[in-house]
């Protein structure tokens, strides 16, 4: 990694950084644009110019209609930062020891030099950026990969893609509902045989790695009673194992954070208000404390969506799910450069459109949130 | 009568030692760091002496633990993976706390647009999965410092410090308002030395507390890289993934799986256990 690399990358830094003080007025149309243009470059990977053209201006109109500022501030930081992120993982890519040709039985450098130029791969991380960032843009393909013969990157990640996907989020719907009622039953009943329980429960969930609650699950259901799988990708059974083991450390901190939020929430005048007009006691929770419990975790599902990510590189290869994790670590070990790259756009992608999600969610929950972050720009 | 006023420490004590939990974390945390630091010394074991004729034996009075697939003594093999485990959570700790405090510092204490700057990385960071940079960092060192402890002390401790730089920044924005502070600052102290003197021994308590939180996840990345392959050549990550390895409808060797995984559950199990109960003792704040 050479001098004027490293000030690339504090050069796109600085840039993060300096996206904080735009005035409010830029704002709204900068990111209207840089939703048409990321948009634009994910779409036609798949379908033809015409109409990713023409969906991501929809989706900029969209966003610059109705998104609320929260949102569009993120995509104004999240934007750049994934080109600043595809840029350094290059870097660190070429940094690592040994590259995509080392292990071929060819000798001479001239054919090397010529698998180079064919594959797309120069000897300058920088060099090798701009050509993947041009490929993506001009041509809409994530490149062809070195490691695997013949096949392109987004034709190894599109089956891969759905999988990883259904995976995680049904890790994280898993995570939230079982999270929450752990949590609300805790913080309702507070010192109660039932909070003591339900927060032990979570405390070995934080307390063991996924793969061994995995190999638990597996031991229990797979070997011992036979009603679910070993391992594999196909129907449903194949699924519910992977996500309970996704899903139960982040379960664990979910119900952490909404006891917390619902013991705080029990508190409040309000609640007591509402206790004192005579409502019943169902009413009581289910409207306002559900709210004060949601709202922590909701705050908490970006972290929970990237910790599943994490998460996942390990429990696909435990349960041999055909998920874009295994993609990421074959690439990385085989130095595969343009399936790293490939994966590594397609997560921050997937994140910068799950906190927008959030942003959203987190904006309707609690409208004072959205207001008090436009009233004070 | 006076009675003699109590710091602030002797209080914390004196709620630690009453809170039973933490006091059985304490404990057993104790007792599994004196077994894997002497154990192997004064039971004279080899974790890597391989005795082809003893493969695959469940536990007996030879070996506690049984043996593994190579013949060697489990019993060793988790004692001695536990030091790795334990100094990798200990070592990356404190490499984070070292960046965590000293980014939450700057931003707690100078604000305004250092602040924002800071704190807006810090989140960008918080969101990301933080494995695909851990791997990609291990990755430099796969030739030079395979399977050593220095490369995840890096790789971990570079991606552990968010959560630290965010709960010091919130208290050194509080304590910045604080009367001494002021004073110190009005007597005409440096900036070095009102963050040092008078801010810092005011966060410790927090401090220590998440540092304590943040050793269990620090060895449960560990483990996740020993799974994919990426981690230290002997910890309890790696034993449990060679018991997972061994997991098959054929025949069971659970005692591979078995023992590593206790010592790692009831390990992060007692170093929550200690955390929950200093929070409680020296941010009571904190609770609810």
């Amino acid at each position: 990694m050479g001098l004027s690399e490293i000030l690339g990358v504090l050069l796109g830094l600085g840039v993060l950084a300096g996206t904080t003080f735009l005035p409010k007025r830029a704002i709204r149309p900068l990111a209207a644009v840089l939703v048409a243009g990321l948009a634009f470059v994910a779409l036609r990977i798949t379908a033809s110019v015409l109409v990713a053209a023409v969906v991501a201006l929809a989706l900029a109109a969209l966003a610059f209609r109705f998104l609320p500022i929260v949102a569009l501030r993120r995509v104004v930081f999240l934007a750049p930062a994934l080109v600043v992120l595809v840029y350094a993982t290059a870097l660190l890519m070429y940094a690592a020891p040994g590259n995509p040709f080392a292990n071929e039985r060819v000798a001479a450098p001239e054919v090397e030099a010529a698998l180079r130029a064919q594959y797309g791969v120069p000897e300058s991380a920088t060099e090798f950026f701009f050509i993947y960032v041009r490929r993506l843009v001009a041509e809409g393909t994530l490149g062809p990969s070195i490691k695997v013969q013949g096949r392109m990157v987004e034709d190894l990640l599109g089956p891969a893609f759905p999988v990883s996907l259904s995976l995680g989020l049904f890790a994280l719907i898993l995570a939230v509902c079982f999270g929450l009622v752990l949590g609300v039953v805790a913080g309702l009943k507070k010192n109660s045989v039932a909070d003591h329980a339900s927060m032990a429960l979570a405390l070995v969930g934080i307390s063991l790695p996924n793969f061994v609650i995995g190999a638990g699950l597996i031991i229990l259901f797979a070997l011992w009673l036979g009603v679910l799988p070993v391992a594999g990708w196909g129907g449903y059974a194949h699924l519910v194992m992977p996500a309970v083991a996704l899903a139960l450390p982040n379960a664990a901190v979910i119900a952490r954070l909404a006891r917390s939020g619902t013991v705080e929430v029990m508190q409040q005048d309000y609640i007591r208000a509402a206790r004192a007009k005579g409502l019943p006691e169902s009413w009581v929770v289910g409207k306002h404390a559900l709210r004060g419990a949601v709202i922590p975790v909701v705050s908490f599902l970006g972290p929970a969506a990237a910790a599943t990510m994490t998460g996942s590189f390990v429990v696909e290869v435990l349960f041999g799910v055909p998920g874009m994790g295994q993609w990421f670590v074959k690439g990385a070990v085989n130095r595969d450069y343009s399936v790293v790259l490939g994966t590594a756009i397609v997560y921050f992608a997937l994140i910068i459109a799950f906190n927008l999600l959030v942003d959203l969610a987190y904006a309707w929950l609690d409208p004072r949130i959205a207001d008090e972050r436009e009233a004070s720009e | 009568m006076t009675e003699r006023g109590r710091s602030v420490w002797a209080e914390a004590g004196r709620r630690i030692v009453q809170n039973r939990m933490a006091l059985l974390g304490a404990v057993m945390l104790a007792v599994i760091a004196l077994a894997c630091l002497l154990g192997p010394v004064v039971l004279d074991l080899d974790p890597h002496l391989t005795r082809p004729e003893l493969r695959n034996r469940p536990p007996s009075a030879d070996a506690w633990f049984g043996t593994d697939t190579l013949g060697r003594d489990l019993f060793a093999r988790v004692l001695v993976g536990g030091r790795a485990s334990l100094l990798v959570g200990i070592v990356a700790t404190l490499v984070s706390v070292v960046v965590g405090v000293a980014v939450g510092m700057v931003a707690g204490f100078y604000g305004g647009k250092t602040d924002e700057i800071l704190m807006r990385l810090v989140d960008f960071l918080y969101g990301l999965p933080y494995m695909f940079l851990v791997i990609l960092v291990m990755l430099l060192f796969s030739e030079t410092a395979r399977g050593e402890m220095f490369p995840v002390f890096v790789a971990l401790g570079l991606v552990q410090w968010l959560t630290m730089a965010r709960i010091v920044r919130g208290q050194v924005l509080a304590l910045r308002r604080r009367e001494f502070v002021l004073a110190a600052e009005l007597l005409g102290a440096s900036d070095a030395r009102v963050l040092f003197r008078h801010v810092l021994p005011n966060i410790a308590g927090v401090v220590i507390v998440y540092a304590t939180l943040m050793v269990p996840s620090v060895i449960i990345l560990e483990s996740f890289l020993s799974f994919l392959g990426l981690g230290v050549a002997l910890s309890w990550g790696q034993l449990v993934s060679e018991g997972v390895a061994v997991v098959n409808p054929v025949h069971s060797y659970w005692w591979l799986l078995f023992w590593p995984s206790l010592f790692l559950g009831l390990t992060l199990l007692s170093l929550n256990f200690l955390g929950d109960g200093l929070r409680d003792a020296l941010d009571p704040k904190a609770r609810e």
